[in-house]
């Protein structure tokens, strides 16, 4: 976080010395100070900050992957004459234990295909995921398990 | 500029398609959890595309970071949205359909 900071400060001395604020010029500074940080990253070891925000940004365009394929099933769906579903409620073991880290999975899931966060169980071991195809749970927990919730741990721990 | 029109365009009538979706589904779906799928999904999609679309267009600046930002704030709230309502309908006791295959919340409590 401190090193997030930094970096900021990193884009407002490049736009300072530059002499234009615009947004594209701070956008540019911020990334420059981000190579200046991964220059530093034996003596300072900053090399995790940069690994933290490439693996932050793959789980961003998973989750607009994931959003856009969960949008385009649910369109197929609707539009078949005859409705194939099987809806029913998993609990899904959950391995994170932060609340922002649950939080951040509910949401991931409800935004994937299939699937929605229903409720976290009091000791929040589980969590209820309503799927739209439940005729198979095991290889929809193991889904969750492989995909997103692995992606939070790499990021966030 | 006259690119950027129609990429917005299509991006317009792709969003309204998604948007037609998740309101067929709304009707099609059997029950209320099965719904919040087709609200949720579909329909942040939709308004989504068409936020950016607004952004591709516009002529100032501020403009397009406000529609940028609401999509952001719409992929941020449809699914705490989308997941209220369902905690709230399985509180209040509304069942699942009748077809449904597992419930294994109801195992838990």
């Amino acid at each position: 976080m401190i090193l997030f900071f930094i970096n900021v400060l990193l884009a407002l001395a490049w736009a300072a010395v530059s002499g234009s604020f615009s947004e594209l010029n701070l956008a540019f500074g911020f990334v420059l100070g981000m190579f200046a940080l991964w220059l530093i990253r034996e003596q300072v070891g900053t090399g995790g900050y940069i690994d933290r925000a490439r693996k932050i940004i793959s789980l961003a365009l998973l989750f607009l992957y994931e959003l856009a394929m969960s949008a385009i099933k649910v369109l197929i769906m609707v539009c078949r004459p005859k409705m194939n579903v099987k809806p029913g409620i998993i609990a899904y073991p959950l391995k994170v234990d932060r609340d922002f880290e649950i939080t951040l999975l509910a949401n991931l899931i409800t935004l994937t295909p299939g699937t929605l966060s229903v409720d976290v169980s009091h000791d929040r071991r589980f969590l209820f995921v309503h799927a739209i195809d439940a005729s198979d749970p095991d290889g929809t927990k193991q889904d969750i398990a492989s995909g997103f919730e692995r992606k939070i741990m790499e990021a966030f721990r | 500029m006259i690119l950027a029109t129609y990429f917005a365009g299509c991006l317009i009538i792709v969003g309204s398609v998604f948007a037609l979706a998740a309101a067929i589904g709304i009707v099609r779906l059997p029950d209320v959890y099965s719904r919040m799928h087709a609200a949720s999904k579909a329909g942040t999609m939709g308004s989504g595309l068409m936020m950016i679309a607004l952004a591709f267009v516009a002529d100032d600046l501020a403009t397009a970071t406000r529609a940028l930002a609401g999509v952001v704030f719409f992929i941020l709230t449809a699914p705490v949205s989308a997941h209220l309502l369902a905690k709230a309908a399985y509180a209040v006791g509304y069942r699942l359909w009748g077809k449904s295959v597992t419930d294994e919340m109801a195992e838990h409590d």
